[in-house]
């Protein structure tokens, strides 16, 4: 018997290293492997409190969330490609083109 | 019912002329311009005749409302005509005394490249000053009051170009305004405490009061505020410094607007009000001093004045000083007459010296002139007429009126009496001296004196040069008119002690008489006892008055004559010797120093120092810059967010979310 | 007993793995430590009674988009990070305000959840209960998703693709 709030502690914990390595990280592909980690904290709260309220919906929102993030990192892994073959560098911060 | 007399026309038609000339009077011919302006100007001279034919077939005061203007509340003021006999008589001397004016000045202007600006300003005046005569209540009035000077401002300041005339034109617009703040703030009173500005509610109101003691009351206030008015409209002292500056205008204004018509303005409200003044005797009394001190104190000015012009402005200044001095002994219909006369006299005398000026080719200084009297004779002659009816030396016009005057005032007091005398004989003396200097002796300027009184009506106006020739017919005709009423005009007003009928005094009586307070505390006598009981010994002391006047004026000749005809080296002499007290005469007693030091300058200065470096440029556009600054500051400072970092958008973003969460929790646990 | 030490086993899995995508310098290391805290998300799931959604977790997840995470660093030949200068505002504004945030939502949620507790095996999640719900309630949202994957195909594709070669290139005048 786990309480809730384990499990909104852990996902929390997971989000939040998913915040961290985004502030962090130098790298293009790991700052997206982040973002990655913070949706499957968020998607193991949704299946917690879809168990908490016995509501099926919540479950069936983590399947749509991973078919977004799928297409998601379809499409940015792309754009990673293309900016890795006009800029050569997978360094976030000369990726700056965009600044006043 | 009286059939109405269509009053409103002869306002109406000046202004016509004054549109047409203002708004087409460019594309037009000079002769076409001229005529417009004559045309309208004549016209209402027409009209005010045929009123004065119907005269005696109406019930008067005539009242005439043309149309709705205000009505707020309890407070009505309509556009509405009055007339009576006081406004018959100024009616007249206005579109008479101007016709022949605007017959004169298209003479006068007739090269002037403004011609027809002139003419538009000149009937634009015309507008107003008869909206003024005729108005039934004091706020069309004010508004007529307001228009002359607004049309002496833009009259004086013809010449704009020239930066005394631009000046002139200002001083004059402003010292009104000073006079004219005092005028409203009685509107103001008389509204409040009448709850009407009209005639007909405010003059039975009054009547209905009793007399002031002597000491601040409502009709006092009033008339002392009034005074103020008059005091700035017909330059009496202390705001009379105007009027000696607009002499920059061309002479036909001098003469229409500044001897005439417009500094009567004063006279004519102060007589209209007269109910108000005769229970206000502190207020009557404060009225005859001024205009005694200033009638004295324009005189020893006009001694000492070389300008042509000018010693004719102080002169006119003085003479008003005398109307006020008959309007302070409630002697309102002396003031009419020689209100009357002196526009007959002292318009002559300005476009007279118009002549002189015109015919010198513009010189102005008496000291250049000299034994004109054979090159223009015309001129002279007509002069000379005016310069005799101004001394006040019978029969001419100026004689009846100011003895009229004078005799009035000596029943009030002696020193009225004393001062004026003193004051016609220095008035008479600086007359005679004008004429002496001017033409005769011999001729000091520079011009060729080659043509003789052959030029009469020859007029080659492109060879002006430097040859003295007389004007032309247009500029003499109104010259010789005016000479003539400068002669009999006094006749309709020689008083009964001489033989004579006293029929002006009589006409005015109704409106002067009719509303007589039963106790006066000023010199038992009012109006009423113009038919003074005629008692021998008061019949001889009149008579023995006015040989002394007469005298005076004499006397005044006589040294004139003396001083620049006999012995020219003398006045030299005497200045030398009066020193300081000459060169302070000479110089208006610094008056204009005085005020520009007490009054112009600290005024300007503030102005400048505080109202435009303090707060027009270091709050207002300081304020507007600042915003400015500011607003680039701040977008300086912030568009350092927009790093191109992707890293540094993610911190702020948590920071943001962090704030939101915060506030969020925040909210869920109140 | 046994649901705490499973959850505690699996969630300290989790934790490792997401601390050592922080640690690890190497892209490729990352990202490994990732496919083990999907795993572990898996089997956490799976605790919950959540059977399809771990399968999904497993075979889409870990099994395809972190395939094709791995296949992108090898194919970028992606080395150890360097060492630039990085954003101040990041470290400086950006971590303290996230510990503020997830401080302040672990403390709600304790606050909140009080003492519910969940059971092994809480909301069993058979594929055919979650195939009705999908055909049935959230059909629309079912057919968006799979037109929005389409249009991600054809955008990498497109993204991805080496820029044509064009026409020669024009004479400087």
């Amino acid at each position: 018997m786990v309480p809730l709030s384990y499990y909104l502690i852990l996902s929390g914990i997971l989000f939040a290293c998913g915040v961290l390595g985004f502030l962090i990280k130098r790298n293009i592909i790991t700052i997206f492997m982040s973002i990655e980690l913070m949706l499957n904290g968020v998607n193991l709260s949704f299946v917690a409190f879809a168990a908490h309220w016995h509501a099926l919906s919540g479950q069936v929102f983590v399947f749509f969330v991973m078919v977004v993030a799928a297409a998601e990192t379809a499409v940015g892994l792309a754009i990673i490609i293309a900016v890795y073959r006009t800029r050569e560098t997978l360094n976030v911060d000369q990726v700056n083109l965009l600044k006043l | 019912m009286t059939p109405s007399l269509h009053l409103w026309l002869i306002p109406i038609l000046p202004i016509i002329g004054a549109a047409i000339n203002g708004f087409v009077g460019r594309r037009l011919t000079r002769e076409a311009s001229a005529s417009v302006a004559l045309l309208f100007c004549g016209s209402a001279f027409a009209a005010a005749l045929v009123i004065a034919a119907r005269f005696s077939t109406l019930s008067l005061p005539h009242v005439e409302y043309l149309a709705h203007w205000i009505r707020a509340g309890s407070f009505q003021a309509d556009f509405a005509f009055y007339l009576d006999q006081l406004s018959l008589v100024m009616l007249l001397v206005v579109t008479g005394v101007g016709f022949l004016i605007h017959i004169y000045a298209v003479g006068y202007m007739w090269d002037d490249p403004g011609f027809y600006r002139f003419f538009c300003y000149l009937n634009l005046f015309m507008f107003f000053m008869l909206t003024l005569v005729l108005a039934s209540n004091y706020l069309l009035m004010f508004i007529g009051w307001e228009g002359v000077g607004l049309a002496s401002y833009l009259l004086i300041g013809f010449w704009f170009t020239k930066d005394s005339a631009a000046s002139a034109g200002k001083k004059a617009f402003i010292v009104n305004r000073i006079g004219d703040f005092g005028f409203l703030i009685a509107l103001f009173l008389m509204i409040k405490h009448f709850g009407s500005l009209n005639f007909a509610d405010v003059f039975p109101s009054v009547s209905g009061m009793g007399v002031e003691s002597a000491g601040a009351g409502l009709l006092t206030s009033i008339g002392l505020l009034l005074m103020v008015g008059a005091a700035g409209k017909s330059a009496q002292l202390p705001l009379y410094v105007w009027l000696p500056d607009a002499m920059e205008g061309p002479t036909p204004v001098s003469a229409l607007i500044h001897a005439a018509t417009m500094v009567t303005a004063g006279v004519y409200m102060v007589s209209r009000s007269h109910v108000i003044f005769e229970r206000a005797p502190m207020a009557l009394m404060v009225v005859a001093v001024i205009g005694t001190l200033t009638a004295l104190f324009a005189a020893t000015i006009g001694i000492a004045q070389t300008d042509i012009k000018k010693v004719l402005a102080y002169s006119t200044v003085s003479q008003l000083g005398y109307m006020f001095m008959a309007c302070g002994v409630a002697a309102f219909s002396a003031a009419i007459f020689h209100l009357m006369t002196h526009a007959f006299f002292k318009g002559l005398l300005f476009l007279g010296a118009g002549s002189v000026i015109h015919a010198l080719g513009g010189e102005q200084d008496m000291r250049r002139m000299g034994g004109l009297r054979r090159e223009i004779p015309w001129t002279f002659w007509t002069m000379t007429f005016a310069t005799i009816a101004i001394a006040g030396i019978p029969p001419f016009a100026g004689f009846f009126s100011k003895d009229e005057i004078l005799w009035r005032a000596s029943r009030v007091s002696l020193v009225y009496w004393g001062l004026g005398v003193f004051t016609a004989f220095l008035t008479s003396f600086y007359m005679f001296r004008l004429w002496f200097l001017t033409f005769f002796g011999d001729y000091r300027g520079t011009n060729t004196s080659a043509e003789h009184g052959a030029a009469q009506d020859a007029h080659g106006h492109e060879d002006h040069g430097h040859a003295v020739h007389e004007s032309p017919k247009i500029m003499l005709v109104p010259l010789m008119i005016l000479a003539v009423l400068s002669l009999v005009g006094g006749w309709v007003g020689v008083p009964a002690s001489l033989g004579g009928g006293d029929h002006f005094d009589k006409f005015l009586a109704p409106v002067f008489h009719s509303t007589n307070p039963t106790a006066e505390a000023q010199g038992g006598a009012p109006e009423a006892s113009t038919e003074v009981p005629e008692t021998g010994a008061s019949r001889n002391q009149e008579l023995i008055f006015t040989g002394i006047s007469v005298s005076a004026a004499g006397l005044g000749l006589l040294l004139a004559w003396l001083l620049y005809y006999r012995r020219p080296d003398l006045p030299q002499e005497i200045a030398r010797g009066l020193g300081r007290l000459y060169g302070a005469v000479a110089n208006k007693y610094y008056v204009d120093e005085l005020y520009a030091a007490l009054f112009v300058t600290p005024l300007v200065d503030g102005s400048t120092r505080i109202l435009w470096h303090g707060v027009d440029q270091n709050v207002i556009d300081a304020s507007v810059n600042d915003a400015a600054d500011g607003a680039r500051h701040v977008s300086d400072t912030v568009r350092h967010m927009q790093s191109g970092n992707i890293r540094s958008y993610a911190g702020w973003v948590a920071v943001g979310a962090a704030v939101n969460i915060a506030y969020m929790v925040w909210m869920g646990v109140r | 007993m046994l649901h705490l030490s499973l959850f505690l086993i699996f969630g300290a899995v989790a934790v490792a793995g997401a601390i050592n995508l922080l640690v690890q310098r190497h892209p490729i290391n990352s990202a490994l430590s990732l496919i083990a805290v999907m795993a572990a998300l898996a089997a956490e799931y799976l605790l919950l009674g959540a059977e399809f959604v771990a399968a999904v977790q497993v075979i889409v997840y870990a099994g395809a988009v972190m395939v094709l995470f791995v296949f992108v660093i090898m194919l970028l030949n992606a080395g150890e990070e360097e060492h630039t200068k990085g954003s101040r505002v990041a470290i400086i504004l950006g971590v303290p305000g996230m510990l503020v945030g997830s401080l302040l939502v672990a403390w709600t949620l304790v606050r909140q959840s009080g003492t519910s507790e969940l059971e092994i095996g809480a909301l069993p999640g058979a594929p055919s209960t979650i195939g009705w719900l999908l055909f049935h309630d959230f059909l629309l949202p079912f057919e968006v998703t799979s037109i929005l994957v389409l249009i991600a195909i054809m955008g990498a594709v497109v993204l991805a693709s080496k820029p044509e070669q064009t026409s020669e290139p024009r004479k400087e005048a």
